[in-house]
């Protein structure tokens, strides 16, 4: 099996769809003379020319209207639109919610909107705070959109092709942070379906979940807590909405106690809608009151010590852990 | 493109009829002149509708707008695309939307043209390439744009056409799409209906500088201003505008300047403008001008226009029977559609 980082995943999962679905293009800025930002969209320009892979101005309202209504117009165009990074996507929030949310519901379900935005979320490293924003909550909130949020190669290449071909808008987060993290990713065609969460450790004595980067955090942690005779099971839900609550649950009631771990803020958050309903579905299954470790909630400080006190920690889950288990 | 000429100017210039060099039949032109009709008398019912409590919600009237709305449209091919914002009723209606599915959907009914689920602002037909009915302003132009891209993208010599109101060229968006359609040489035409005002805020209140259309110099696009209360020199600009977006590729904006007769909603008392002001532009009123002039070179007789005036009399009642027997949405589609 060949060993990807996870930006040649996503690359490849972009390169194969565009191969297969003529439809199929990707938009934003730098993607294509620049290779892209982070360097995910590599050699997609040269491939495939200016039709297909397109540089746009900086306007990403604009460009992120553009691939709505190219979706919708149902003659087999399916745009993969690349936020730079999910911060700046604030600015296309309106086209997004207002738009590409609501078109399928309020025409009855005339349209179908088949487009992946996609582009790295949640802080990265002394970026300040209008670069170190977690909004998959906010996305996962509206109806009418699916959030997905890989945390390997494997996954962010299969989860992607699934994003592509599907006839909704996907919300596909990334982490700048992981675009070099490296696993193994097989040859041959594979799909994640989305919706589809993944064990990604097993264990008995807590669960603790966790997506995109905060799954090391949470492997981390277990590995720690192993040394104590404490045995984690690390759940990674890799699609917030549809969220799999199945294996959740299931994983809740053998293991009776549950961690969550987020790098967004935590009022309303996708942590506090998953605990809203383990404690409904499996409240005479937990020995504890579910715990929930997030960024602090206030805007991200630059100095790198503020910064990695804000940010959940293997220390701060090993403690939330503990205090479930009641040690 | 730039001069207004109201179509008085043009009878008195001419000896021949105002669309004589327009290659339109009379059957065309007869389908014009009620199109226009049908909406002013769909809407004025509307209205009344509304003020039974039949219709709920917010309700923009098109009445004053029609030459605008079916100007723009009747040259249109099947496989073209139409978006426009929240005042669709008129629009929908000039694309061949039925009457009776339109007054179905502001009664929120299961038989509307959206199923009773899009309501006044969100009317849609994607069989017939009315990609709606937008309710945040400025926010569908982007859309719109999308439509053109795509047939591009697929090699279809379709174009779009995109009405908006002139506050939203106001918004930032505006400007991120106009700069991008000529940038990408999309085959769309933004026909930005001018009535004066954005809700009650008069243009001038809001809008730095006196000539909306040239906020398109900036992107060095085809633009000019047309007047919108007459619905042939809307037929002729627009005959020109898409045939540079479907043979040559390029976008075109057009100002037409136009005025509601009413309400900015239905819950607009409007005392922000004069009753005097109002009755001015009713004596240009674009169908009253038409029918004249239709008249004037024997297209249509009077009598011809009275027949006409009580099939549409019936149309439009047989539409609000038709809404008020419907059923309501079964509550189980309650979840349908959110996604595909």
């Amino acid at each position: 099996m060949a060993v990807l980082q996870i930006r040649e995943a996503i690359n490849q999962a972009i390169d194969e769809e565009m191969e297969r679905d003529s439809g199929v293009f990707i938009m934003g800025e730098e993607v294509a003379q620049y290779n892209g930002a982070y360097k995910v969209t590599q050699g997609l320009w040269k491939k495939y020319g200016d039709k297909r892979v397109i540089d746009t101005p900086i306007t990403e309202a604009g460009f992120a209207g553009i691939g709505i209504g190219a979706a919708m117009t149902g003659i087999g165009v399916r745009p993969i639109v690349e936020m730079m990074t999910w911060n700046f996507a604030i600015l296309a929030f309106d086209q997004i919610i207002n738009h590409a949310a609501k078109a399928s519901y309020m025409s009855a379900g005339q349209f179908k909107v088949p487009i992946v935005f996609r582009g790295p979320n949640g802080p990265a490293h002394m970026l300040g705070a209008q670069h170190s924003q977690a909004l998959e909550s906010m996305m996962a909130h509206v109806p009418g959109l699916i959030v997905m949020t890989p945390s390997t190669p494997f996954d962010a290449k299969g989860m992607l092709k699934a994003a592509i071909r599907d006839d909704n808008p996907v919300i596909f987060m990334e982490s700048e942070m992981m675009y070099g993290n490296k696993g193994e990713v097989p040859e041959e065609e594979y799909i994640i379906p989305i919706g589809k969460g993944d064990i990604k450790r097993e264990g008995t004595d807590v669960t603790i979940i966790a997506w995109t980067k905060m799954v090391a955090v949470a492997l981390k942690a277990a590995e720690e807590l192993q040394k104590e005779g404490i045995n984690a099971e690390v759940l990674d839900p890799r699609t917030l909405r549809p969220l799999d609550e199945e294996l959740i649950i299931e994983s809740v009631k053998k293991t009776n106690r549950c961690v969550i771990v987020e790098d967004s803020w935590p009022f309303a958050s996708v942590g506090t809608e998953i605990a809203h309903r383990i404690h409904t579905i499996a409240f005479d299954y937990l020995d504890a009151p579910v715990e929930k470790i997030n960024s602090a909630d206030i805007p991200m400080p630059y100095a790198e010590n503020l910064e990695h006190a804000a940010l959940p920690s293997s220390e701060k889950v090993i403690a939330a852990v503990k205090k479930v288990l009641y040690r | 493109m730039e001069k207004i000429k109201t179509m008085k100017e043009e009878k008195k210039k001419n000896a021949q009829a105002p669309w004589a060099d327009l290659n339109l039949s009379n059957e065309k032109l007869i389908k014009i002149y009620r199109d226009m009709l049908l909406i002013r008398r769909f809407e004025e019912r509307a209205a009344q509708e509304y003020g039974k409590g039949k219709i709920g919600g917010f309700c923009h009237l098109y009445i004053g707008q029609e030459a605008t709305g079916v100007g723009a449209i009747a040259p249109l091919r099947e496989d073209d695309f139409i978006y426009t914002a929240y005042r669709d009723h008129g629009q929908a209606i000039a694309r061949g939307m039925s009457s009776k599915g339109c007054m179905a959907e502001l009664f929120g009914k299961a038989t509307g043209v959206s199923k009773g689920i899009g309501g006044s602002m969100h009317f849609y037909d994607l069989s017939k390439g009315f990609m709606g009915g937008w309710g945040i302003v400025g926010g569908h132009p982007p859309l719109a744009a999308g439509s053109a891209f795509a047939t591009k993208y697929q090699g279809r010599d379709s174009v779009t056409i995109c009405f908006m109101g002139e506050a939203s060229t106001n918004q930032g968006v505006f400007h991120e799409i106009l700069n991008m359609a000529m940038l990408w040489k999309l085959p769309i035409i933004f026909i930005c209906e001018n009535n004066g005002y954005g809700m009650g805020t008069a243009i001038s209140r809001a809008m730095a500088g006196e000539h909306l259309f040239e906020k398109a110099a900036g992107y060095e696009m085809a633009r000019g201003a047309v007047n919108g209360m007459d619905v042939i020199e809307m037929y002729r600009e627009m005959s020109v505008a898409i045939e540079r977006a479907r043979k040559e590729s390029l976008p075109t904006f057009l100002e037409a300047r136009t005025y509601r007769f009413r309400g900015h909603s239905m819950s607009d008392p409007g005392q922000y403008r004069t009753k005097d002001e109002i009755d001015e532009y009713k004596k240009r009123d674009p169908i009253e001008t038409f029918g004249s002039a239709l008249k004037q070179w024997n297209v249509l007789s009077e009598s011809a226009i009275e027949k006409l005036e009580e099939e549409i009399k019936a149309e439009v009642q047989e539409a609000v029977e038709f809404a008020d027997a419907s059923p309501q949405p079964p509550i189980d589609v309650l979840y349908d559609h959110v996604y595909a």
